[in-house]
């Protein structure tokens, strides 16, 4: 099964000139092969088994035995050039053919949709968190409580007497019915005296919660707001120790340059009582001293309440609005979006805060 | 309290340049919050004069008002007018359009001249109005800012003044004063009067202090006066509701007289309205030392006055004109006609002053404050007077207040004292306290000097005596709040001033972190809000209805909710018992806000009351109560669990190019509950539900391994939905996430991870319609054995091939062994033994 192949006749194997022209001929058709399509051609048509190299290949064996070798090699030798040629021109042609189908492949990037919806905390949840670490990372330990709570817990326990005006200064929602002497806590107050009566001392804790009072939903008030509350109880307390522990929370809070500052004030269950406000550097509007809350020295009537002899121990306690600090430190302006539940308000704090 | 300054000066050193925003800086220095700046020059500038009105013509006008073209003298005949300006006619004359009709040729008015600006930023210019050209205005007390009366424009005759033409009308009639508004705390009663003020001014500023007590000369004794009785059957807490009473006599008053100008200046400035001079002589003592007084019509009184105790149902009609009907705790001031007044609250209607009153009995009394307290609360009849002695009013000052009154009346009303009077009652007992040397300092952390400590002390008027453990003090009689050591010690603190106090932080005892159930309920919350729900917060407060819905699953049942005995609306007058109603309103909120595609999710308590609510009575403060009786305060507070809760409703995401977003279904509310349990470590058991708030047949009822029911989760009910005009087919899931977290396993104790090959094998099973697939698919977890690794069911298939009422389940196994290579045979003895299991337990054929 001879066939008619390029150029006519199987050149002889021995003939260096014959050989090496069907070689340039087969590299000159490799290089000009522009596709992998052509490549295949012009492979099949010289390296294939019809092609005049293969063919004269073939003669070798026919040859006598003393040109047997030096046909060989000359026959090798073609060979292998003509086989890298078109490995090079394959691998030339391949990585131009991936070069091309990438770039067909491409994409608009910005016109990717998004799936996966995010997620959002709720902010004042997460600044809870925030506050009870900056504590925990104190050593302080986070005390809860319910929040239909007793009138005792909420109330007498924190020496406030039943007829003083600072009872009904609380706006507190009662349960029905009355005797049952139960009510919505009006602050995170009674979880101290839960506190008390539940711990050894000496105690270090820190309760945040929700907190409810007969208000009317506007922009600055909210029936049901959060606060966070703090209680130290251990021998020989000051007031040097409230100050020195909030200056340390406000700090972590909102950095280095924040101050505290206490004014005289009254609650029923701190003597010394002192309102707080601090030294927010980043507020808006330039730094300023802001008002955040009340504090002073657990009055010995609570510690009595809690069967802690105060001539012993002394304590302090501290409390602040949640909804206060996300207005100050996050330019909340109106708290209705705090309570209102649209999904725009959650979601643009993410899981920050 | 408001307090204006030209009265404070009286008795502190405020410099003559103070600004109301000045002494209030001072005032919080010693903790009395600023409230407000009262000062009638912020909106009301001069030139505003006194004008005497030349002449009147009425000029009936087409629109049927009559309107008076006035000629005004706003400069004294033969001087000069020394104001130049557009619309001030230099002959001292304005010619002035008035539309009031209160006033005749000759009277001295006020005129408000080109210039001037009135309270509304109403400017004053002279404008051609009514053909005349109009330069100034006559002013009423409305348009000066200064009163209420519509009764036309201030004729100076009628509040009892002949000022001088072209007298500055704002300095006549006090408006250059300013007042402070400060908030005085519930425990400084002693505060709600400049006395009291300027002793607080004088300690944050260390200046010089006048006692206005002591200005007043005030009898030693008295006797001889008025009969009156202190009959207290019935004192709270043993303590009289009355323990002074002084009485004096003031004969041949004009109670018609204008009360002048400076006094009601004052009053205006502290936000009391003058009535009539004795009632406004009666108000500014009470401003002045802040012991509330009452003018009695001598003459309509019978017999003598005796403060007692009401009968039950007995009446009085009280000043304000109504009658009130009275409970046995309120003290009453009577006469033999029967109540005359609510003592400390408001006086009776029968012997008020009039005009007609010529004869005056001033009474200064002091009455319990919480006596006080009860009668106001039950009556809702606050009052200057009430709030004063709710919160303790000095028990001397009795005496000196009722002189002050009386000594104001002769001045102003013309009247004699009657030399006699009545002072009845016995003081309290004096209260010393024992304040140890160190104590302060201990509890400030300050190192107070004997000196500080001694000087504030006498500073407030306590007397201070030294003794071997450190000082006696006896607080002055108007601070009835000093009762402790404690007390002292803030006083001294404040005095110095609080800002002295150094900061130390104090370690506290290695701590235990959050508790497992604080990790628990952070990582739920961070679970769901990572898997793409949004938290939201909603009131707890809701319906009854809403509670008979969502707090319990079966229909028609009653939910038992803790109701609020004063809600903020009565229609959401009880606490929640599932979040899922708060939750879906807030949806519906974002729904009509144009968002469709939400996730929502909220924790927190419910309230869920049990047998016990309550106790009958709480113990009293000050002492630990027993333990049986905190046993029973701690259980009478109703069961609040943690529950958190999701709704869903529309898409999973946002529509986009080249993306479909797929409709939330039932199975993703159930989705989400199962990611609660998986974060938690929890299995939950699923099983078909019937809940009255979800769809019934698209419901999963969520179970720990006990069997104990921690929620539900799937489809809202279609009428729901559409009753809360909710998008259809919004879904929702509800757990008590309480019980999640205890039911959380505390160890997890590990598998060994077997390395050999795995061998997976299909089933499918052709059952009963009606069989739950999570049931058969235990039944071949079972009867696979110990070799099964998984078990997944992939495909449900009803239809052409299987029979009707049956449906078939086709199930994915793995089989794995931990120490071999499963042969072909071991895992399919391994599925027969599945397949075996679900044949027996409910029929299940091999397709």
């Amino acid at each position: 099964m001879t066939e008619t192949l390029p150029g006519g006749a199987i050149p002889n194997p021995t003939d260096e000139a014959a050989i090496n022209a069907a070689v340039d001929q087969a590299i000159t058709a490799i290089a000009g092969a522009a596709t992998l399509d052509e490549l295949k051609a012009v492979r099949l048509a010289h390296s294939g088994e019809k092609s005049p190299l293969s063919l004269a290949n073939r003669e070798i064996g026919r040859l006598p035995k003393d040109q047997k070798a030096l046909a060989g090699k000359l026959m090798g030798a073609s060979r292998g050039r003509v086989n890298k040629a078109l490995a090079d021109r394959t691998a030339v042609l391949e990585a131009e053919n991936d070069a091309r189908i990438l770039v067909e492949e491409t994409v608009d990037v910005t016109a990717a949709p998004r799936r996966r919806r995010a997620g959002a905390r709720h902010p004042l949840s997460t600044l809870q968190d925030r506050v009870a670490d900056i504590f925990v990372g104190m050593g302080w330990e986070i005390a809860e409580g319910p929040e239909v709570e007793s009138e005792w817990f909420n109330f007498d326990a924190l020496n406030f007497k039943p007829d003083h005006p600072a009872r009904e200064m609380q706006d507190t929602f009662f349960v029905e019915p009355p005797e049952a002497h139960l009510l919505m806590r009006t602050h995170t107050s009674p979880v101290q005296v839960r506190s008390m009566l539940e711990r050894e001392v000496p105690i270090y804790v820190l309760c945040a919660g929700k907190v409810f009072r007969t208000d009317e939903l506007d922009a600055t008030h909210t029936p049901v707001f959060h606060q966070f509350e703090g209680l130290a109880i251990d021998k020989g307390l000051s007031m040097a120790d409230l100050l020195g522990t909030l200056e340390h929370f406000t700090r972590q809070m909102f950095g280095e340059e924040a101050k505290v500052r206490l004014r005289p004030n009254y609650f029923p269950f701190t003597e010394p009582s002192a309102e707080l406000d601090i030294f927010h550097p980043g507020a808006k509007g330039g730094p300023r001293w802001i008002e955040w809350g009340g504090c002073g020295m657990v009055n010995p009537n609570v510690l009595r309440a809690a069967g802690i002899d105060p001539d012993v121990y002394s304590g302090f306690a501290f409390g602040m609005g949640i909804e206060r600090a996300l207005m100050f430190r996050n330019e909340v302006g109106d708290m209705r979006e705090m309570i209102e539940g649209d999904v725009r308000f959650s979601e643009q704090f993410g899981m920050e805060i | 309290m408001r307090i204006p300054l030209s009265w404070l000066r009286e008795f502190a050193a405020v410099p003559a340049d103070a600004t109301a925003e000045d002494v209030m800086a001072e005032l919080v220095k010693v903790g009395f919050e600023e409230e407000a700046v009262h000062r009638p020059t912020d909106t009301l500038q001069g030139p505003v004069v006194v004008g005497q009105v030349l002449s009147l013509v009425k000029e009936p006008q087409t629109n049927g008002k009559t309107i008076n073209w006035c000629q005004v003298r706003v400069v004294p005949e033969g001087q000069e007018q020394t104001l130049t300006g557009d619309g001030i006619d230099p002959s001292g004359v304005q010619g002035i359009i008035c539309g009031a009709h209160n006033f005749v040729e000759g009277d001295k008015v006020v005129v408000t001249l080109p210039g001037a600006v009135l309270p509304g930023d109403f400017r004053i210019s002279a404008r051609k109005t009514y053909g005349h050209l109009s330069a100034g205005m006559i002013a009423s007390v409305r348009e000066l800012g200064i009163g209420d009366d519509h009764d036309g424009i201030l004729v100076l005759s009628r509040i009892g003044l002949d000022p001088e033409i072209g007298t500055d009308a704002m300095e006549l009639l006090g408006l250059y004063d300013q007042a402070a508004e400060i908030n005085v705390t519930p425990d400084r009663g002693y505060a709600f009067s400049i006395r009291g003020v300027a002793r607080e001014y004088a300690h944050a500023t260390g200046t010089a202090f006048t006692d206005p007590a002591t200005k007043v000369n005030a009898p030693a004794e008295l006797s001889g006066g008025y009969g009156v009785k202190l009959n207290d059957d019935a004192p709270i807490y043993g303590k009289p509701g009355c323990d002074r009473f002084v009485a004096r006599t003031v004969r041949g008053a004009d109670a018609t007289k204008p009360t002048p100008q400076w006094m009601v200046s004052r009053l205006r400035l502290a936000g009391i309205r003058s009535i009539s001079l004795p009632v406004d002589i009666s108000n500014y003592v009470m401003l002045e030392l802040g012991q509330p007084t009452h003018c009695y019509d001598l003459d309509t009184l019978s017999g003598d006055i005796v403060v007692r105790r009401a009968a039950a149902g007995e009446k009085i009609t009280t000043l304000d004109g109504k009658e009130r009907t009275l409970d046995a705790e309120d003290l009453l001031i009577t006469d033999d006609s029967g109540a005359i007044g609510i003592a400390g609250v408001m006086g009776g209607a029968a012997t008020e002053v009039s005009d007609s009153t010529s004869n005056i009995l001033v009474e200064a009394a002091h009455f319990d404050d919480v006596s006080i307290g009860r009668s106001r609360r039950r009556h809702k009849l606050p009052s200057e007077a009430s709030k004063r002695f709710e919160r303790g009013v000095d028990w001397q000052v009795a005496g000196i207040a009722a002189q002050r009154v009386v000594d104001l009346l002769v001045e102003l009303a013309g009247g004699t004292a009657d030399e006699a009077g009545t002072d009845v009652g016995t003081a309290p007992e004096t209260v010393t306290i024992e304040l140890p040397a160190g104590f302060a300092a201990a509890r400030i952390g300050i190192d107070f000097t004997e000196d500080q400590i001694v000087t504030s002390l006498e500073d407030l008027g306590a007397a201070v005596v030294k003794n071997d453990a450190g000082w006696t003090v006896t607080p002055p009689s108007w601070r009835s709040d000093l009762e402790t050591k404690e007390d002292l010690t803030e006083e001294i603190a404040r005095l110095v001033g609080y800002d002295k106090i150094p900061a130390t932080l104090p370690v506290a005892p290695p701590g235990r972190g959050l508790t497992r159930v604080q990790q628990q309920r952070r990582r739920l919350i961070q679970a769901l809000a990572d898997a793409g729900l949004t938290e939201v917060l909603s009131y707890p407060f809701v319906s009854k209805a809403a509670n008979d819905t969502f707090g319990t699953a079966d229909e028609g049942a009653s939910r038992s909710a803790v109701k609020l005995a004063n809600p903020i609306s009565e229609e959401q007058g009880y606490l929640r018992t599932s979040i899922l109603p708060g939750l879906i309103e807030v949806a519906k909120r974002n729904h009509s806000r144009g968002f469709r595609d939400l996730a929502l999710f909220e924790s927190g308590l419910v309230f869920l009351p049990g047998e016990t609510m309550g106790t009958a009575s709480i113990p009293p403060l000050g002492a630990r109560p027993a333990d049986e009786v905190l046993d029973g305060l701690y259980d009478g507070v109703p069961d609040q669990p943690f529950h958190v809760a999701a709704v869903l409703t529309g898409h999973d995401s946002p529509a986009a190019a080249a993306h479909t977003p797929r409709v939330w279904d039932w199975s993703d509310a159930l989705d989400v509950a199962r990611l609660a349990g998986d974060v938690l470590g929890v299995d939950l058991v699923v099983s078909q539900g019937s809940h009255q708030a979800f769809h019934p047949g698209r419901t999963a009822k969520l179970a720990l391994r006990t069997g104990e029911v921690v929620g539900y989760a799937g489809e809202l009910h279609p009428k729901l939905l559409a009753a809360a005009d909710m998008p259809a087919r919004s879904v929702a899931l509800e757990l008590n996430a309480d019980a999640l977290f205890e039911a959380a396993p505390d160890v997890i104790v590990a598998r060994h991870i077997s390395t050999f090959p795995v061998a997976t094998q299909d089933v499918a099973l052709v059952v009963p319609a009606d069989v739950p697939a999570d049931e058969v698919l235990a039944a071949l977890r079972e009867g696979a054995g110990e070799l099964l690794e998984d078990v997944a069911l992939f495909d449900v298939y009803a239809g052409k091939g299987i029979e009707e009422g049956k449906k078939s389940l086709a199930f994915g196994l793995r089989f794995r062994a931990a120490d071999r290579t499963l042969t072909a045979d071991e895992a399919s003895a391994a599925r027969e033994g599945a397949v075996a299991l679900a044949a027996e337990r409910f029929g299940a054929v091999q397709r």
